[in-house]
């Protein structure tokens, strides 16, 4: 009888801790999301530049174009601000809802399906927005020469460097999204049976 | 897990990959040739990185579909759901930029120059959309298929007693 009790003090102490470390560790990935998404979206949406080139020479004074590339002239780039910013403002919804509407609401047992549903949707827009800009980008990196498209990148060194580095903060907002879904799925049991005894192994 | 529950799982399993081989055969042989000005032009698959990652995952996710049939429900639920969510992830991506590079080679890109191919090699670009228009079956299916085990898992893992 005393071990037994002595068990489920113990038990009861040791969940309540794992509890709050999940908790800690679920709002700190979604911080970080937050703002590798955030982050994402406006690097990209800065991203402009304007290159002169030399085009012809008319008896001694040579003939000037200015060419300017915008985010805004590949329809990759466009997708990739929008599903960023889409997963930003769903950071901040989750994180507002995980502080400050812990238990004054009642969600009818949905909260885990709809956390986990959310999350997925986000991870999707994002990873399709992610690698269509990194396939793009090799495209203007390296050009086609089956289709006789020429390579950008070599005239627009830094609007090429400034997508690459929009392009991987996204993919590292989806890494930590994807540990945030993980972490709900599997520790959800754990979660809301704070007072049973039998851990809810496998 | 009883019958009704495990029986949509496996249909729409079977779905999906019935739908990513046909995305594959599609993608594969497609290939059209074009003469302009006495030289010929050869459109493949295998001209563009983003058609080649496609056709990859699509034979991925043919596989583990294939392969996630035989797995035990009640006992690695929760890892066939992780790597479900691992498998949508790639199949949205690789759609996605299959689906961005199929716009560039149908309009092109006049801010960077580059002219459309859709014109000069249609049965290519006609074979593409239909292996795209699979692969979105797909990308569908799967992601019913990854709703639908969360809510399964849920039951297994809340309520076990």
């Amino acid at each position: 009888m005393i071990i037994m009790a002595g068990e489920k003090v113990a038990d009861g102490r040791s969940i309540r801790r794992w509890r709050v470390t999940i908790s800690m560790v679920v709002i700190l990935l979604r911080v970080l999301a937050l703002f590798a998404t955030a982050a994402a979206t406006i690097v990209m949406a800065l991203n402009k530049e304007k290159h002169t080139f030399a085009v012809a020479t008319i008896g001694n004074t040579p003939v000037k174009i200015a060419i300017t590339a915008k985010f805004q002239h590949t329809p990759a780039n466009v997708m990739f601000v929008i599903a960023n910013g889409v997963a930003t403002l769903h950071s901040l919804f989750m994180l507002s809802m995980l502080c400050f509407v812990r238990d004054k609401y009642d969600f009818k047992g949905l909260r885990f399906l709809t956390a986990a549903a959310l999350d997925m949707v986000t991870i999707a827009v994002v990873s399709g927005a992610a690698t269509a800009v990194a396939f793009m980008g090799e495209v203007a990196r390296n050009g086609n020469s089956h289709a006789r498209w020429n390579k950008v990148c070599d005239n627009f060194e830094r609007y090429c460097d400034q997508g690459s580095g929009a392009m991987l903060a996204s993919y590292i907002g989806i890494l930590f999204l994807m540990l945030v879904n993980m972490l709900n799925i599997f520790e959800y049991g754990r979660l809301i049976n704070p007072s049973s005894n039998n851990p809810l192994a496998a | 897990m009883n019958k009704t529950q495990w029986i949509p799982i496996v249909c729409l399993r079977v779905i999906a990959m019935v739908s990513t081989f046909v995305a594959t055969l599609l993608m594969v042989t497609s290939h059209d040739s074009a003469k302009v000005l006495g030289m010929t032009f050869q459109a493949k698959y295998n001209n563009s990185s983003t058609l080649k990652y496609f056709v990859v995952v699509s034979i991925i996710t043919t596989v583990y579909s294939l392969g996630a049939l035989f797995v035990p429900p009640r006992k690695l639920g929760r890892h066939v759901l992780v790597l479900d969510m691992i498998i949508m992830s790639f199949l949205i991506s690789s759609f996605s930029a299959a689906v961005g590079i199929g716009q560039l080679g149908k309009e092109g890109n006049s801010h960077a120059g580059w002219i459309p191919i859709c014109g000069q090699v249609p049965k290519f670009c006609h074979h593409v959309t239909a292996s795209l228009i699979a692969g979105f079956v797909a990308v569908i299916i799967y992601f019913l298929l990854v709703l639908y085990s969360l809510n399964n898992v849920l039951n297994l893992v809340a309520f076990k007693a």
